[in-house]
């Protein structure tokens, strides 16, 4: 129970108003609660989860978190930017102020594909958490979709990721052929 | 010398002033196509002022009254607009309907430019027999009706039945069947209306049907959507085993966004052959029918009793009927076939197609005239496809602006020439501080109720809110 009771605090730190999202939550424990495997399930959540976790102040002060830098290239011009380790790709942009008109439209709710960004296939491999369905499903919406491509409200910022180029597609200009 | 010098630069600069006016746009609609199409105009040139005219007294269009109550996620999109709402260079006018209060005339006069992004206001008909039943209702009057748009308010749906029919598989036939599927305490929390609330509690309704003319590959809905569906919780899908038996077959060969969703559909399909009678209520997905008849009650015959449907088979896409029939009983039914653009007078329309003929924005042979979102592309996509949208007609705007295209002159004074007009005819608009009043009061009332809003429907209210 306690278990669980961390997994339903971390589901979502971001969107605790959000009815939508406790729905979600509640599901996700009721899954939880009648799964044969509801241990395992645990476990697995909770690995998924740790990144989340240093995102959110409480549990350690901004200071402390460790920074490196990650360039995004748009247009062919690459935009450096500083990323805090555990903080989500989607808080890079908007925290390092860059101008990428419409970028993360639904504010990180996974609600729309505008923060789409997309990697190699090395880096695609190294980043820790692979997409769910949910992410896959707005990503099927997104302009321009590779094998490679995430969202990058889900894709959680850690030390290997320092120097990264990473693509921002663009997405008005293939907006004229559709 | 430096005298001269002084007076040359002083020259030079009235001169500039005088032949570089400031570029008025005037964007009719304040949706999400009319505020990114404003975003992106604002930031790209420094000069610019615009003006967004909006009918109604409150803002953003189909975030406040189509999106799904239930997701309110997606109305996230609005912290965007407020930004550029409140943009020095930026003005938002509610309460003014042009075409009606203020002539596409006056307007060209007062602006350098106009972007019509008013949407799509009516639905497609089916154009078949006893369509005027009672019971069968649009799928978007009755989406209005539940977000609380004004002239939808009174439209009071009888939702006593136990079985509904939405015809067309789209996100609106989705958003619909979820109201009716949705556990009713999920539901209290959003910023449904309190009226809708009332009524759909008490619905009798366990099943419904979402009937396509063609097959999966063809549903127009998104799978997030669709899979949204699977997850409710008390309720079962079915889709029928042999209308996807098919895709087994192709299913390799599809890009991955299509090859994704027949996968959950054949998913479901498999699912459903457990037949799980403990579920309080159900949904289904039912491929290649047309409805070619609504048939009245036995006992009513104003009353909608049955459809008859004609059964299809598929060829280049396109659907043709077998020959063969078959009949649905239901007293509720929901047409969620799409939706229309309408003209407006003095404004060149494609009646056929239901938007405003353009090329990337501009409106065909119509020098300062623009279009952007729905009333331009037509009525699909989703968020993201009408930024894109919006972003290219202000990208249209911004090199016609560039090219001297647009006629930028200084007797353009925008709403400043409009307003006194206005007065004439009785017509008080609103400004954005209004609706921030109107915003702040919806959301009290709300937080009373336990919900994220509760929404203003009746505009006098709204007045007396304001004390005009």
């Amino acid at each position: 129970m306690a278990e669980l009771a961390t997994v339903a605090m971390h589901v979502d730190s971001r969107e605790k108003s959000s009815p939508h999202r406790s729905r979600k939550m509640n599901f996700a424990c009721k899954k939880l609660f009648t799964s044969a495997s509801r241990a395992l399930l645990v476990r697995k959540n909770l690995k998924d989860l740790p990144l989340k976790t240093f995102s959110t102040e409480i549990l350690q002060p901004k200071a402390q978190k460790e920074t490196i830098t990650i360039n995004f290239m748009k247009n062919g011009s690459k935009i450096p930017a500083k990323a805090k380790v555990g903080d989500h790709l989607l808080d890079v942009v908007i925290d390092n102020d860059i101008d990428l008109d419409g970028f993360g439209a639904c504010e990180g709710t996974l609600s729309c594909s505008t923060c789409h960004l997309i990697f190699t296939d090395e880096q695609f491999k190294i980043i820790g958490t692979k997409p769910t369905d949910e992410e896959l499903d707005m990503l099927d919406l997104a302009y321009d979709l590779v094998d490679t491509s995430r969202l990058g409200c889900q894709v959680f910022v850690t030390k290997e990721m320092n120097g990264w180029e990473i693509e921002v597609p663009a997405g008005v200009s293939d907006a004229r052929d559709v | 010398m430096i005298r001269l010098k002084r007076m040359a630069v002083g020259a030079i600069r009235s001169f500039s002033s005088k032949i570089t006016p400031i570029p008025r746009i005037a964007i009719i609609g304040s949706g999400p196509a009319g505020f990114y199409t404003a975003q992106h105009l604002l930031k790209s040139n420094s000069k610019l002022h615009v003006d967004i005219y909006e009918k109604l007294f409150a803002p953003y269009g189909l975030v406040r009254y189509g999106v799904a109550p239930d997701h309110p996620e997606v109305k996230n999109v609005i912290s965007t607009f407020s930004k550029t709402a409140i943009n020095d260079r930026c003005r938002w006018i509610g309460n003014v309907e042009i075409g009606r209060d203020i002539s596409i005339r006056d307007m060209r006069k007062a602006y350098s430019a106009l972007v019509f992004s008013y949407g799509c206001q009516i639905d497609k008909l089916l154009n078949i027999p006893g369509e005027n039943l009672k019971g069968v209702y649009s799928a978007r009057e009755f989406v209005e009706w539940y977000n609380g748009l004004p002239s939808a308010s009174t439209l009071n749906p009888n939702l006593d039945c136990e079985d509904v029919v939405i015809l067309g598989q789209g996100n609106v036939a989705i958003d619909v069947a979820r109201m009716f599927l949705s556990p009713l305490d999920e539901l209290r929390k959003t910023d449904i209306s309190e009226y809708a609330l009332d009524k759909i509690s008490k619905s009798r309704v366990k099943r419904v049907h979402l009937v396509g003319r063609r097959g999966p590959l063809q549903a127009a809905c998104t799978i997030a959507e669709l899979r949204e569906l699977t997850k409710l919780p008390n309720c079962f899908g079915i889709i029928t085993h042999q209308e996807v038996e098919f895709l087994r077959e192709k299913i390799k060969e599809l890009p991955r966004p299509k090859k994704r969703m027949m996968e959950l559909m054949l998913k479901i399909a498999d699912s459903s052959i457990d037949n799980k009678i403990d579920f309080q209520k159900q949904w289904s997905l039912s491929f290649f029918k047309s409805p070619l008849e609504f048939l009245p009650s036995e006992e009513n015959p104003d009353q909608l009793g049955k459809i008859r449907f004609s059964l299809n088979k598929l060829k280049d896409n396109i659907a043709y009927p077998t020959g063969e029939t078959v009949e649905l009983s239901t007293n509720l039914a929901f047409r969620s076939i799409g939706y229309r653009g309408v003209g407006i007078p003095g404004l060149p329309f494609d009646s056929e197609r239901g938007l405003i003929p353009n090329k990337n924005g501009s409106v065909i042979n119509e020098r300062g005239l623009y279009c952007s979102g729905w009333i331009k592309r037509g009525p699909t996509g989703v968020i993201a496809t009408t930024m894109n949208d919006g972003f290219e007609t202000a990208k249209t705007i911004l090199e016609d602006i560039n090219s001297s295209r647009i006629d930028i002159t200084s007797d353009q004074l925008g709403f400043d020439g409009l307003a006194n007009s206005l007065k004439d005819i009785k017509v008080k608009p609103l400004n954005y501080q209004d609706w921030s009043k109107i915003d702040m009061i919806e959301t009290q009332v709300g937080t009373a109720k336990g919900k994220s809003r509760e929404k203003f429907v009746d505009i006098q209210e709204v007045f007396k809110l304001l004390d005009h």
